[in-house]
C-alpha cells in the first residue's frame, strides 16, 4: 500500500478490507490539496498474485485503465495498482480494458465538500465498493468451441439419418419379411398383386420387364 | 478469412539497446502516442503500448528500464525492457508550462539506482529510476526562469540548468544532481534578447539567436562567468533574410542553422569563432551524435541524390572525414528522409560498423546496414484518414499464344516442384517456391474479381499523404502512391476519398479511379487540391490546385457516359463548383438543376441550413461550372441551451429491400425511408465537457430527426440528465445512438424507428383491388406524411469509439451493429436487441417473429466480438462494404492496427459454410447409388424367383 501514497498530494487511499465489501458505500480518508485529487486503486486479475507474471492467466502489461471514456489512460504496475492524478471533484467513470475478462465500469465520486471523500460503485451490479479493488465479473471466451469429431455427430446429421434409414430399409426390411408367416406372406402378396401395387423392380426402368 | 496488422506510426524518437548480448532492439515513440520495442533484426514488434490521445510522448530514454516522459512533461513512466510491463509511474507537478526535457545522466549512480532528471512545467525534478520516487524538486518558475537546457558537466555529479527570464535575461544554475543543492547561480542580461531553440556546442557553451533572427549569440558560462559573443550571419557570408532557425542537435562543437531552404553547418573554433563548415539543401538530415568506444563521437548525414540516398557517417568535429559512406537505392514513393538515428556495432574484425534507422516522408521506417535495407515497416497505415473500396479487374478470358507457352512452361515447372515436394526431395528453396505458387493460386489472394465479391481493393488515405491499396484477401499492399506535391503548396493536407469512376455498365475499358480531396493548409478556407488516382495501377492520373476552397464535397447520384460521377464542391463563399468540368457534365447538371438540395451544419454557431442552386456565378471571369446558391431553410438552436455535438446522415449507397414490415398480428407497418434524413444531437453547453463535469440537473441531450430538403423536424426527443459524447448510426428507418446517462451513471443506447402513417390504410384489400391505394404515389419530401416514431432505451456497459452497421448487397439480410468498444474490440450486436417493440412479456406470436423479451441492458456476448481475442489498438473507424453474396458483408476496422473480416449477420444462408463436409456428401451419394444397384439386383433376382415358382 505504501507504494501509492508516495507522492506528496495523494489524497485518497482505499483501505483494504475485503470482508467489509458487503457494506454498500465506502469512505476513504485523505488529505486535500490545491492540485486536484487523485484516484488510486487496484485491478485484480486471476492468477496475478499467485503465479509469476507472464502466466497466461494474468498479464498486467496488457491491461489498460481508462478514465471517463478515454480522457486519461493508464497502465497497471506489476502489483496491479494504478492511479489517476489531478482529478477534479465530481463523478468519474473508470473502465478496465483487458482482453479475456469482463470488467464492470466503476463510478467514482470525488467529493468537493469533504475533500478527499471518495465513493465507488460498480455500475453493472450497483454494488458499492469499500476499496477500489476491481475484479473481473467474468472471463470471456471469444471463440466458440468447435465440437470434436464424433461418430454420433455424423449419425445425427441429416445425411447420417438418411443413410441410417436407408440401411434399415435395405437390411432390416427383408429380415422382417422372412420372419413373417409364409401363409400370411402369400396372402399379402396376392393382395398386392390384385391391387397392382408396383414393386421396386417395376419402378426402375428396364428392370420392370417381366 | 480475416487478417490483423499491427503498426506503430511515424517514429519521433528512437533509442537503441544493443550493448548486451541477446536480443537487439530499438525502442521508439511515435506520433500516434505509441511506445514500442522493435526487433532490430526483422523489425517486428516485441511489445507495444498505445497511450491515451492527450498523452503525447515528449521524450524517451533507457535507464535500466525504458523511461518515457509524456503529457507535456507531467507523466513519467518506466517500462520493463524485455516484456513492456509498466514498472512505475510518477506524476510531476508544476505551475507553468515549459519545454519538457528528459535527461538520463551517465555515471550518476547511487547503489544501482541511477538518476533521471526531468525539466517540465517550470520545475526540475530528480527521479529515482528504481521506483519512480521524486528525490528532489527545484522550482524555477518562481524565479520566472524558463528552462532551456539541462546539461551534465563532464560526467560528474554536477549539472547546469540554463534558461531565460523574460526574453533577455540569461540564467545559469550549477546544481548538485545528487541532492539538488544549488552550487552557483549566475545571471546576465543580453540587450538583443533571445528567440527560438538553443544549440549546445559544448558542456559550457551554447548558441542561440537574437530577436531579430540575424545575429547568432554564443553564450559561454564557464568559470562562473557568463559571456556573450555576437556573430552576424552576414559576417559568415550568408544572406540572413528570410526564416532563420537553429535546429536542435547534440553535435559537439557544431550546430545547424536552417535559413530558408538550405542548412548551414557552423563550427565553433577553438578561438570561439564561428565558421561555416558546409552548406546543404534543406532535404539533408543529420542525426544526433553517437558516442562509441572511449568518447569517440560520430553522426550521420543523409543526402538525396536522384533515386539514391547517400548516408555518410562522420566522426564528430571533423567534417571532411568519413567513417562510412553508403549509397542505397530508394523507392521514390517513400519521399524524402525526415529523420535518422544511428547506432554502432562491432564487426568481426573489431572495427566499428554503423546501422541507421531512417524515418521517411511517407512515415515508413527502414533499417539500413552495410548499404542495404535490412527491413522496412509501412507505418503510414497507422494513421488512416479515409477508406473506400474498389473492385478488382475482371478475369480476362482471351489468352495470347506467347502467354500460353509461357504458362505451359510455368505449369510444367510448377508440377515438377510439386512432385519433388510430394516425394520429399525438395530443397528449402523449392519448398519456398511451392509455397509461393500455392499462395499465388490460392483463391483468396488472386488479383481478379470473384463470383461472391469477397475480393476487393481497400483504398486507404493516410496522414502521410500516401495512398495504399490493400488486398482484402490477405491484407497485402498491392500498390502505394505518395501524392505529388506541387510547388504552389507547401504543406498540403489530405481529407477525403471519393469514388470518382466505377465502370460497370458502360466504359468497361476504363479503370476505376478515386478522387482525393485535400487542401493547401490547415484552415477550411484554404484552396483545395484534387487528385485522381487509378485504382488498378496506382498511378496519379491528374491533379489540380484549385483557386477556391472545398468546405463540403457532394457526390451526386449522376454519372456521365464514361461513368465519372458528378461531384459538387462547396466553397467558403457558399458557391458550388461542378466537377468534372465537361460540357456533358453541365448538361446533365442542367437537367437536374432544380432537384439539387443539400444541407450544412455549422456546429459552432448552432445552425443547420438547407441550400439549393440559384443561378450561374456572376463574376468578372465567366465560369460555366460555378453556381450561386440560396438558403432554403435554417434551424437555429438556442446557443445558451443547446450545442450541436453530432450530426449523422444515412449512407448514400445503402439499399433497403422492402418498405413494409409485417408484424405478428398480420399487420403491415410502412417504414419511413428517406435518403434525406439527418440525425442531430445537441447537449447543454454546460455538459459538453467530459463525463461527470456537469450536474445531472443541468445536463440534457436533445435529439432531432430532420428532413434535409424541407427542414422539417420529424422527431424531437429530450433525454434529461444525459450528456455526450454521442455516437450514432442512421440506417433504413431507424437511428441508434450511444450517450451517457448521468443519473444512472451508465452509458445508454437508444433506438428510434420511424414509420409512415399515410400508407397505413393501404392494408385494406378492397382498396388494393379497386386501385384506390396510394402505393404508387411518388415519395417526395414535399408531401408531408404523417409519421409515428417508436423509441426504446437500454443500458450499455462500455464506452464506445465508433459505431457502424452492416450493409449487404440487397438489404434483405438482418442487420448487426458494429460497436468499437473502449477496449479496442469490435462487438457485433444484433439489431433485434435494439427493437422498440421489445416488451417484457412478448406474446407467442411476437416470439415467433423474433422479438426478444425486454431487458434493461444490452447483452455483451464474448463470442460476438468479431475481433475475437485481437485488439485494434487506437480504433478510430469501422467500414462495412457489401459483398455480392447477399448474406455477407465485409468489415474493415482501422486505428493504429488494421483488422478485416467477413461477417454473415444471419449466417451464410446462401452458401455452404466453410466446415461443410464435401467428403460426407460424396460418401452419401456413392452409398446411395450402391444401395440402388444392390436393391435393383436383389429385386430382379426375387422377381425371377417369383416367376419360376
Amino acid at each position: 500500500m505504501a507504494s501509492i501514497i508516495r507522492s506528496k498530494s495523494v489524497l485518497s487511499v482505499f483501505f483494504i478490507n475485503l470482508f467489509l465489501s458487503l457494506v454498500s458505500s465506502a469512505v476513504a480518508v485523505s488529505s486535500g490539496s490545491g492540485d486536484g485529487f487523485s484516484i488510486s486503486g487496484r485491478v485484480k486479475l486471476p492468477g496475478m498474485s499467485l503465479k509469476a507474471f507472464g502466466s497466461p492467466g494474468g498479464k498486467a502489461s496488457n491491461v489498460k485503465v481508462v478514465l471517463n471514456g478515454g480522457e486519461h489512460v493508464t497502465f497497471l504496475r506489476p502489483d496491479g495498482y494504478f492511479s489517476f492524478q489531478n482529478m477534479s471533484a465530481g463523478t468519474h467513470l473508470i473502465e478496465v480494458a483487458a482482453i479475456g475478462y469482463f470488467f464492470s465500469p466503476v463510478r467514482v465520486d470525488v467529493s468537493a465538500r469533504h475533500p478527499g471523500k471518495v465513493q465507488a460503485a460498480l455500475t453493472e451490479t450497483r454494488r458499492g465498493l469499500n476499496e477500489l479493488v476491481l475484479e473481473q465479473l467474468r472471463e470471456e471466451q471469444y471463440y466458440e468451441i468447435r465440437e470434436p469429431f464424433s461418430i454420433m455427430s455424423l449419425v445425427k446429421s441429416p445425411m447420417g439419418l438418411m443413410m441410417g434409414f436407408m440401411l434399415v430399409v435395405v437390411f432390416l426390411m427383408p429380415k422382417l419379411m422372412e420372419n413373417m408367416d409364409p401363409e400370411e406372406m402369400r396372402r399379402a402378396q396376392e393382395e398386392m398383386r390384385s391391387q397392382g401395387v408396383p414393386s421396386l423392380a417395376n419402378l426402375i426402368p428396364g428392370a420392370g420387364r417381366s | 478469412m480475416d487478417w490483423h496488422q499491427q503498426y506503430i506510426g511515424k517514429v519521433k524518437h528512437a533509442v537503441f539497446h544493443t550493448q548486451k548480448t541477446g536480443r537487439k532492439r530499438v525502442v521508439v515513440s511515435t506520433e500516434e502516442n505509441v511506445i514500442a520495442s522493435l526487433d532490430l533484426r526483422h523489425g517486428e514488434i516485441f511489445w507495444r503500448h498505445v497511450l491515451g490521445i492527450n498523452d503525447v510522448v515528449d521524450g524517451i530514454d533507457i535507464a535500466l528500464d525504458v523511461i518515457t516522459l509524456s503529457s507535456d512533461g507531467s507523466t513519467l513512466r518506466a517500462w520493463n525492457l524485455p516484456d513492456g510491463q509498466m514498472v512505475w509511474e510518477s506524476f510531476l507537478r508544476g505551475s507553468k508550462h515549459s519545454k519538457p526535457l528528459l535527461l538520463v545522466p551517465t555515471n550518476l549512480k547511487v547503489d544501482k539506482d541511477s538518476l533521471i532528471l526531468v525539466s517540465s512545467k517550470g520545475c526540475l525534478h530528480a527521479v529515482s529510476s528504481i521506483d519512480g520516487e521524486i528525490l528532489w524538486t527545484r522550482d524555477f518558475a518562481a524565479e520566472s526562469v524558463e528552462v532551456q537546457q539541462v546539461i551534465q558537466l563532464d560526467e560528474s555529479d554536477q549539472i547546469y540548468v540554463v534558461g531565460y527570464a523574460g526574453s533577455s535575461q540569461f540564467h545559469a544554475y550549477q546544481i548538485n544532481a545528487m541532492n539538488g543543492e544549488l552550487l552557483n547561480h549566475e545571471t546576465a542580461a543580453f540587450s538583443g534578447g533571445f528567440v527560438g531553440d538553443v544549440a549546445l556546442v559544448s558542456s559550457d557553451t551554447l548558441v542561440t539567436l537574437d530577436t531579430t533572427r540575424s545575429i547568432l549569440v554564443t553564450v559561454s558560462f564557464k568559470n562562473r562567468k557568463i559571456a556573450f559573443q555576437e556573430t552576424h550571419l552576414s559576417n559568415l557570408g550568408e544572406d540572413s533574410s528570410g526564416m532563420v532557425e537553429i535546429l536542435p542537435s547534440s553535435l559537439t562543437g557544431m550546430f545547424t542553422v536552417k535559413i530558408n531552404n538550405y542548412k548551414l553547418f557552423i563550427r565553433l573554433t577553438s578561438e570561439d569563432k564561428l565558421e561555416v563548415v558546409h552548406k546543404v539543401d534543406h532535404e539533408t538530415v543529420v542525426s544526433d551524435a553517437l558516442v562509441f568506444s572511449e568518447g569517440k563521437e560520430a553522426f550521420a548525414v543523409v543526402e538525396h541524390g536522384g533515386s539514391k540516398v547517400d548516408i555518410t557517417v562522420k566522426p564528430g568535429q571533423d567534417w571532411n572525414n568519413n567513417l562510412v559512406q553508403e549509397s542505397i537505392e530508394m523507392d521514390h514513393q517513400r519521399g524524402l528522409v525526415h529523420k535518422v538515428f544511428i547506432n554502432n556495432y562491432l564487426r568481426t574484425d573489431r572495427s566499428h560498423g554503423f546501422r541507421a534507422l531512417i524515418v521517411m516522408e511517407d512515415h515508413s521506417l527502414l533499417l539500413v546496414q552495410q548499404g542495404k535495407i535490412v527491413w522496412n515497416r509501412e507505418d503510414a497505415l497507422a494513421s488512416i484518414i479515409d477508406v473506400t473500396t474498389s473492385e478488382l479487374p475482371v478475369e480476362k478470358e482471351g489468352v495470347s499464344v506467347a502467354k500460353v507457352e509461357h504458362s505451359l512452361f510455368e505449369w510444367l515447372k510448377g508440377h515438377m516442384l510439386k512432385l519433388k515436394g510430394t516425394l520429399m526431395l525438395a530443397s528449402p528453396e523449392d519448398v519456398a517456391a511451392i509455397q509461393a505458387i500455392r499462395l499465388k493460386s490460392s483463391e483468396k489472394s488472386k488479383m481478379t474479381r470473384d463470383h461472391n465479391g469477397f475480393r476487393k481493393l481497400l483504398i486507404v488515405l493516410t496522414k502521410a499523404r500516401k495512398i495504399f491499396a490493400l488486398h482484402s484477401g490477405d491484407g497485402r499492399v498491392v500498390w502505394s502512391l505518395l501524392l505529388h506535391k506541387s510547388e504552389a503548396c507547401d504543406s498540403p493536407t489530405e481529407l477525403n476519398l471519393y469514388q470518382w469512376q466505377t465502370p460497370h455498365h458502360h466504359a468497361m475499358d476504363e479503370n476505376p479511379s478515386v478522387l482525393v480531396v485535400g487542401r493547401c493548409g490547415v484552415s477550411s478556407k484554404a484552396p483545395a487540391i484534387l487528385s485522381f488516382v487509378d485504382t488498378y495501377t496506382g498511378k496519379e492520373l491528374n491533379s489540380f490546385d484549385l483557386v477556391h476552397s472545398a468546405v463540403q464535397v457532394m457526390p451526386l447520384p449522376f454519372t456521365d457516359s464514361t461513368e465519372q460521377r458528378l461531384h459538387l464542391l462547396v466553397d467558403d463563399d457558399r458557391r458550388i463548383h461542378l466537377y468534372p468540368k465537361t460540357s456533358e457534365a453541365i448538361s446533365i447538371f442542367q437537367q437536374e438543376f432544380s432537384n439539387i438540395y443539400w444541407y450544412s451544419v455549422e456546429a459552432d454557431n448552432g445552425i443547420i441550413k438547407g441550400h439549393a442552386v440559384k443561378s450561374k456565378c456572376a463574376g468578372e471571369v465567366l465560369d460555366d461550372f460555378c453556381f450561386e446558391t440560396r438558403v432554403l431553410w435554417s434551424i437555429i438552436f438556442p446557443m445558451e441551451s443547446e450545442k450541436i455535438i453530432a450530426a449523422v446522415s444515412r449512407k448514400q449507397n445503402e439499399v433497403v429491400h422492402t418498405q413494409a414490415k409485417v408484424t405478428s398480428e398480420q399487420d403491415v407497418m410502412y417504414k419511413y425511408i428517406s435518403k434525406n434524413l439527418l440525425f442531430v444531437a445537441t447537449v447543454a453547453p454546460k455538459a459538453s465537457g467530459h463525463i461527470g463535469s456537469a450536474d445531472p440537473d443541468e445536463a440534457w441531450l436533445v435529439v432531432y430527426l430532420i428532413d434535409t430538403i424541407t427542414g422539417r423536424i420529424l422527431h424531437r426527443m429530450t433525454h434529461h440528465g444525459a450528456q455526450g459524447p454521442v455516437h450514432a448510426v442512421l440506417s433504413e428507418n431507424w437511428v441508434v445512438y450511444h450517450y451517457f446517462n448521468l443519473r444512472a451513471h451508465r452509458y445508454e443506447m437508444s433506438v428510434t424507428e420511424i414509420y409512415d402513417q399515410s400508407r397505413a390504410e393501404n392494408k385494406d384489400v378492397l382498396k388494393l383491388v379497386l386501385g384506390k391505394h396510394n402505393l404508387t404515389a411518388p415519395v417526395s419530401s414535399y408531401s408531408r406524411p404523417e409519421i409515428t416514431t417508436k423509441s426504446q432505451t437500454y443500458f450499455f456497459t462500455h464506452s464506445v469509439k465508433a459505431v457502424a452497421v452492416t450493409s449487404t448487397a440487397k438489404g434483405i439480410t438482418s442487420k448487426q451493429l458494429l460497436i468499437g468498444t473502449i477496449g479496442d474490440q469490435v462487438l457485433a450486436l444484433d439489431k433485434r436487441f435494439l427493437d422498440p417493440r421489445r416488451s417484457i412479456n412478448p406474446t407467442q406470436a411476437e416470439k415467433e417473429e423474433g422479438i426478444i423479451p425486454l431487458a434493461d441492458s444490452l447483452p455483451i456476448i464474448p463470442q460476438s466480438y468479431v475481433t475475437h481475442s485481437l485488439k485494434v489498438e487506437g480504433l478510430r473507424g469501422i467500414l462495412t462494404v457489401p459483398a455480392k453474396l447477399e448474406s455477407t458483408t465485409l468489415v474493415f476496422a482501422y486505428g493504429v492496427d488494421l483488422f478485416y473480416t467477413r461477417l454473415a449477420p444471419s449466417r451464410t444462408y446462401d452458401s455452404l459454410t466453410e466446415d461443410f463436409s464435401y467428403a460426407l456428401l460424396l460418401l452419401t451419394i456413392v452409398a446411395l447409388v450402391a444401395a440402388i444397384f444392390v436393391t435393383w439386383v436383389l429385386s430382379e433376382k426375387k422377381e425371377l424367383r417369383e416367376k419360376w415358382r
